[in-house]
């Protein structure tokens, strides 16, 4: 099992299969949040789906619409569990709080983008700033 | 981690002993300012909130209902961005009556709690712009870049839940553009290539905010053989935020916290130059001169007095081909009657909206109720949230814009 520790983050501890990008997220951009795929033509992750996932991602990007987007994916099921990120902003923080979802970010290890591989099994606790690689060491 | 060290009155709050909305909203605040490692909160003298019907969702509306239904009540003057459904003019863009209904409700939620549905962002140009050193919890990007930047003013991102908490306390947590060392540049860019229109000032803020790429950097630019004005600047920090998710930006000898480049520690960084290669392939991306296109729109930023004249004399005497929607505020609305540019622009065949952007408008079910693919709009802000959306989103100029409404297909 791999430990990366990180800044105290928000929301309870969650735990699932990341999904990795070296890109940026905004729900409002990037996001079909009906069919819970990311629908941006462009996004490294165009087409794939993120629901139950946890997303491994660089930094957040675009507006304030996600922060009252992250409240209404979690209230209708079809939304990842955790959120991480290098760095995370202020409108991913506040729709953390609002929705109870868990957010963590500056890891003191490096680029979680490339700590994290796609597919890993983690385990996030974010206000201990942990989070477990469980299927590597 | 140091707790953030609170007055008795937020004690008080925080108990739950000035009943549940108080309890709710600080305790918010108190989670986002813990992450970002925020001393204590600070006062705000206005609240701005972000709650389009899109974005906040039937889970969302019922959240601000129950928080009326308790007794919320605002503590400092609290407007609203733009709403996501005309109430006078939704069937002609195919919106729903289930989407009316939301809408409906979230303002009685709203006006509940004392919010004024002001359904604008540009309230800087508009309402009641903030001053310089002036704490304010600022929703929608755009306002918010352009008060930091522009007015010296003092907000972060304030999303709809976190502008509502602030409405109520009337406190934010003290961090990230609150504070001075925040502030400070941290990239400096040089400008090679002046812009002249308005879509070329989005395209020099697309193409700052992707660079600077996070909240967290603050570009200073340096090079502009002008002082641009209100809308410029308006177009500018949009698309700014929208590429980079940037909410402060320097502009040296014009913006106030950066009368000389060492104002804001911009001498001791390397320069990066902003070429006209880096503008024209940020243009390439959306471009398609020739293809047929679908919808023109003005939006994003909703349009000042003087842009609503400007589309209105590009409009005179024209038949248009496709459908045109230029989005005001409802401030403006009244004026640009008064004048005569909706008349104008309405006597073409376009439509002109007030109190709503269109990328909040349910973008999505719009498009695909109307057959709506190929969009083109002057705003870098609105091409780079739509293509999201399912559409393919082009840039033009105001003038190319207009044309291309006329024939049908890009110009």
């Amino acid at each position: 099992m791999i430990t990366l520790a990180c800044h105290t983050g928000i929301g309870p501890k969650a735990e699932g299969y990341a999904l990795v990008a070296r890109d940026n997220f905004s729900a409002r951009y990037d996001l079909d949040r009906r069919r819970g795929i990311f629908s941006r033509p462009g996004h490294v992750l165009a087409g794939r789906s993120y629901r139950d996932k946890i997303l491994v991602m660089n930094t957040v990007k675009g507006g304030v619409a996600t922060a009252w987007m992250l409240y209404a994916m979690k209230r209708s099921g079809v939304c990842p569990r955790a959120f991480l990120f290098n760095t995370a902003n202020a409108i991913m923080a506040q729709g953390a709080a609002l929705a109870d979802l868990a957010l963590c970010d500056r890891f003191a290890g490096g680029d979680i983008t490339e700590l994290v591989r796609d597919g890993d099994h983690l385990v996030v606790d974010p206000a201990r700033g942990l989070v477990r690689v469980t299927n590597r060491s | 981690m140091a707790e953030i060290a609170l007055t008795g009155e937020e004690l008080a709050m925080q108990a739950g002993e000035m009943g549940w909305p108080l309890s709710w909203a600080i305790n918010h605040q108190l989670q986002v300012g813990r992450m970002f490692d925020a001393p204590d909160l600070v006062a705000v003298s206005q609240a701005h909130m972000m709650a389009d019907p899109e974005a906040v969702g039937e889970a969302g509306a019922q959240f601000m209902e129950d928080l009326a239904r308790y007794g919320a009540r605002v503590r400092v003057p609290t407007i609203t961005d733009p709403r996501g459904v005309d109430l006078a003019s939704y069937h002609p863009l195919g919106q729903t009556e289930e989407m009316a209904g939301l809408e409906r409700r979230i303002i009685a939620a709203c006006t509940g709690m004392g919010i004024l549905m002001t359904n604008t962002c540009v309230n800087y140009q508009t309402i009641m712009p903030p001053v310089m050193g002036e704490h304010v919890a600022y929703g929608d990007t755009g306002v918010v870049i352009y008060s930091n930047s522009v007015c010296g003013a003092r907000s972060n991102f304030e999303g709809g839940p976190s502008a509502l908490a602030a409405s109520l306390t009337g406190r934010t947590p003290r961090y990230g553009l609150h504070l001075d060392e925040n502030r400070r540049a941290t990239r400096r860019f040089v400008v090679a290539e002046q812009p002249r229109e308005l879509t070329d000032w989005g395209v020099l803020g697309a193409v700052v905010g992707e660079r600077a790429g996070s909240y967290w950097q603050v570009p200073v630019i340096e090079g502009l053989e002008m002082v641009p004005n209100s809308d410029q600047l308006k177009h500018l920090g949009a698309a700014m935020a929208s590429y980079g998710s940037t909410p402060l930006f320097h502009l040296v000898g014009i913006t106030p916290e950066a009368r000389r480049l060492s104002d804001v520690g911009g001498d001791r960084l390397e320069p990066e130059t902003v070429s006209a290669g880096m503008m024209n392939a940020l243009r390439s991306r959306f471009g398609a001169t020739g293809e047929k296109v679908d919808v023109v729109v003005f939006a994003a930023p909703q349009l000042s007095i003087v842009e609503m004249q400007q589309v209105a004399a590009l409009c005179r005497g024209r038949t248009m081909a496709v459908s045109l929607i230029v989005c005001t505020s409802p401030q403006v609305y009244p004026d640009a009657v008064r004048h005569g540019f909706v008349n104008t622009i309405e006597a073409s065949g376009g439509m002109v909206l007030q109190g709503t952007c269109f990328y909040n408008q349910f973008a999505r079910e719009i498009g695909e109720a109307n057959g709506w693919k190929r969009l083109l709009s002057n705003s870098a802000k609105i091409v780079n949230i739509l293509g999201g959306y399912g559409y393919e989103p082009a840039l033009a100029s105001m003038e190319q814009c207009v044309a291309s409404a006329v024939a049908g297909e890009i110009r």
